[in-house]
């Protein structure tokens, strides 16, 4: 761990001054570790919102009342202080439930957007934010794909929210409060390649019961919360027109080649000075004021 | 060093005794100096003029709103929300500011690398005007930034996001600005008089340049690849993954479109400062840059074609957002192009200046549609910017105006370097 550390930083250290490079491998290395992973059964889930509680008790955020039923009325988004919330679909098949938050991407776009590492993408899976790094830039919300990331606009000290996938408590062997309340087991916890596993079977066993889809499976390169549904995924607020590339992959390129240009633009605009034909006209016209140049 | 020597006879007797010509003071100590600079703070001209109202009017108002920002939260004075968290002082103030700043580094590359020195009179000013707007405007990005107190993390590498375009992006703003200051630097010495130093920083200036150009290529296409990422938020026509590349080539004659604009401005405004080579050489120089905007365009339009093509909407052009591409596409790119190329084969100097208003107008429409119109362009609220937002960026152009005006009013920016730069250069 300390050795691989020193080892990034002297990278980094020796690729800074000159801009990017070794983003690819850092994520490569994350990949041998398993990530953990929630897989929702959304033909499961009773619209209780007993997740929305937990998640906020935990977290020290508001308590919703869910109680209260007139919430299903209109779709909601997650906002700075509720990180997850279940929204009512009406759909072909009649009415759905779908709970909603972070999705911890295999290769997190926000985590891969932040310039300070304040979003994070943990070597088990959870992507965590880290208040004593964030600029407040919100390049992370322009990067998500799903829209997670929340600012607090109306605070001189604003923070961003999402969910954080029980990070402290998976580090002390729990499970993250939300699945822990569900009544019906419409969240399961585990291992990724478990619940792909799992979702995978249960499409196969029942193919009546659920599209041949498991959202998140692919999407944006994997997502370490996977869906399974009965209608398709656009009728329960999913956008099913994302890319299974993942997000990071756009700027790769980009970034890759900013090392060599880095390398090459230099030498090269130094030997154009000296390839160039001596116009005698402008040479005329000004040539007192070309400083430095000679001496 | 015996040069250096040489050099300050011609200075007691100045060659050319024209009102251009400026005196260098003598400054022996350090209370020389301070009272130099005092001296210097005062303004010069008149006080009360429209402008001077007006701007200290937007300033103050402007000064008032950037208190209620950082007291209450970015969200009092401005419209951004979740779904759209970068608003116009990202999109026109850093985004659009910085390409119509990229001037610098196409004329240093063209007087220094290519060694045109018919454009020599001008390089200072466009090098003034860039550091300037980088300094306010990139500045301005501290307004937008939620921490701000956080930025050291990333300057001092308690954490490098490598990954990051904006921080490679953050990086080179910084780095550039160094580049600019250094290139910009003798002309301070020489305000100052101090010729030592002026020796220095004017060995610098090749180092610094080559150093300035391969920085503006990479985070002038850097502001492009910001964008990359969301493409699933961007609207087709304008999201491709040439966004980089169109907006390095468009930073080009976007730079230069504006230093004509400014330059026939300056050319007014400081009349009594000009020099007279600049003076005469004024719409030869108007003329060759309209000629390189003309050559930049047309890549660019190519570009912007063989996207078009490669991507395969022209159903897409049918639709609203197709017609609100197409006005961007022909009226700010393929009109200013055709104006550049006949303004330039007739001489018409009028008509570059008109060209370079359009095509910088598209610029400011490309931009801006990448980043707020086009972004989100499905949201059922799309965003439209607080009038504090516009209030604050007026804030910050005339600072910056102010800023140019001073310096332009002191330092040799547009007129001659006094006798004794000029010989050292020789
Ligand atoms: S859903 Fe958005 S915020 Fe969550 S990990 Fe993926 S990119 Fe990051
Ligand atoms: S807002 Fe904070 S967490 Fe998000 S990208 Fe910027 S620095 Fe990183």
């Amino acid at each position: 761990m300390e050795r691989r550390d020193f080892l990034k930083n002297l990278c980094i250290a020796g690729a800074s001054a000159v801009g990017v490079a070794a983003a690819g491998e850092a994520e490569a290395a994350h990949e041998k570790k398993e990530f953990v992973s929630v897989l929702v059964d959304t033909t499961r889930c009773i619209g209780c919102r007993n997740c929305e509680v937990a998640c906020a008790t935990e977290n020290g955020l508001p308590i919703p009342d869910n109680k209260d039923k007139t919430v299903f009325d209109a779709i909601r988004e997650m906002t700075p202080d509720q990180w997850t919330v279940v929204n009512r679909f009406d759909t072909d098949n009649g009415e759905i439930f779908v709970k909603k938050q972070c999705m911890h991407c295999n290769q997190a776009a926000c985590s891969t957007a932040c310039l300070t590492q304040a979003m994070y993408k943990t070597e088990n899976g959870p992507v965590i934010w880290r208040a004593n790094k964030c600029m407040g830039c919100r390049f992370c919300m322009v990067s998500c794909p799903f829209v997670v990331p929340k600012f607090e606009y109306h605070s001189a000290n604003p923070k961003i929210q999402k969910c954080i996938l029980c990070y402290e408590r998976l580090e002390d062997g729990g499970i993250p409060a939300c699945v822990e309340s569900c009544p019906v087991d419409a969240l399961q916890f585990g291992t990724r390649r478990d619940m792909v596993r799992i979702a995978r079977n249960r499409v196969a066993d029942f193919p009546e019961r659920y599209i041949d889809h498991v959202y998140g499976e692919n999407e944006v390169g994997g997502t370490g919360w996977l869906y399974l549904s009965e209608v398709p995924f656009d009728q329960i607020g999913f956008r099913d027109d994302l890319s299974h590339e993942p997000v990071p992959a756009l700027t790769q390129e980009f970034l890759y080649a900013v090392p060599v240009v880095f390398l090459l633009w230099p030498a090269f605009l130094n030997g154009m000075r000296y390839m160039k034909t001596e116009d005698e006209e402008e040479t005329q016209i000004a040539e007192i004021y070309n400083p430095g140049d000679e001496s | 060093m015996s040069e250096f020597q040489a050099s300050s006879s011609p200075q007691i007797v100045p060659m050319e005794s024209d009102s251009t010509e400026p005196s260098s003071p003598q400054i022996g100590s350090i209370g020389d100096f301070l009272r130099f600079l005092l001296s210097e703070m005062k303004p010069k001209g008149k006080l009360i003029t429209p402008f001077n109202v007006i701007s200290s009017i937007i300033v103050a108002v402007g000064l008032v709103l950037i208190v209620i920002r950082f007291v209450y939260g970015i969200g009092a004075i401005t419209n951004l929300d979740q779904e759209n968290p970068w608003g116009i002082w990202i999109g026109f103030d850093v985004v659009t500011g910085v390409a119509m700043a990229g001037g610098a580094y196409v004329m240093t590359f063209i007087v220094y690398i290519l060694g045109r020195k018919r454009y020599h009179s001008i390089v200072r000013s466009v090098v003034l005007n860039g550091f300037l707007a980088y300094l306010f405007y990139a500045g301005a990005l501290m307004l937008d930034l939620g921490r701000p107190w956080n930025i050291i993390n990333p300057i001092i590498g308690n954490n490098f996001g490598v990954s990051s375009v904006l921080f490679l992006v953050a990086w080179h703003f910084m780095l550039y600005m160094a580049a600019e200051l250094i290139e910009f630097s003798p002309a301070i010495a020489e305000w100052l008089g101090m010729k030592k130093l002026r020796k220095v920083l004017g060995g610098l200036t090749i180092a610094s340049v080559i150093f300035g150009i391969t920085l503006s290529t990479l985070h002038q296409s850097g502001l492009g690849a910001l964008f990359l990422m969301a493409e699933s938020k961007i609207h087709p026509l304008w999201y491709t993954e040439f966004i980089p590349v169109l907006f390095l080539v468009s930073s080009v004659f976007a730079g230069l479109s504006m230093v004509i604009l400014e330059g026939s401005l300056s050319h007014k405004v400081f009349a009594d400062r000009l020099s007279k080579d600049l003076h005469h050489h004024h719409d030869d120089i108007t003329i060759g840059l309209g000629k390189i905007c003309a050559g930049a365009m047309f890549v660019y339009f190519f570009l912007k074609v063989l996207v078009l093509i490669h991507g395969q909407q022209w159903d897409l052009l049918m639709t609203g957002w197709g017609a609100w591409f197409l006005v961007e596409f022909i009226g700010f790119v393929l009109i200013p192009l055709a104006l550049f190329y006949r303004a330039v084969q007739e001489e018409n100097v009028k008509m570059v200046k008109v060209a370079a208003a359009l095509a910088l107008t598209g610029i400011i429409l490309n931009r801006i549609n990448i980043s707020v119109i086009a972004f989100n362009w499905f949201a059922e609220n799309p965003y439209t910017p607080h009038w504090a937002e516009y209030w604050v960026t007026a804030t910050i152009i005339c600072l910056e105006i102010w800023a140019l005006r001073w310096i332009v009013n002191r330092m040799p920016v547009l007129g001659d370097p006094p006798a004794w730069a000029r010989d050292m250069d020789h």
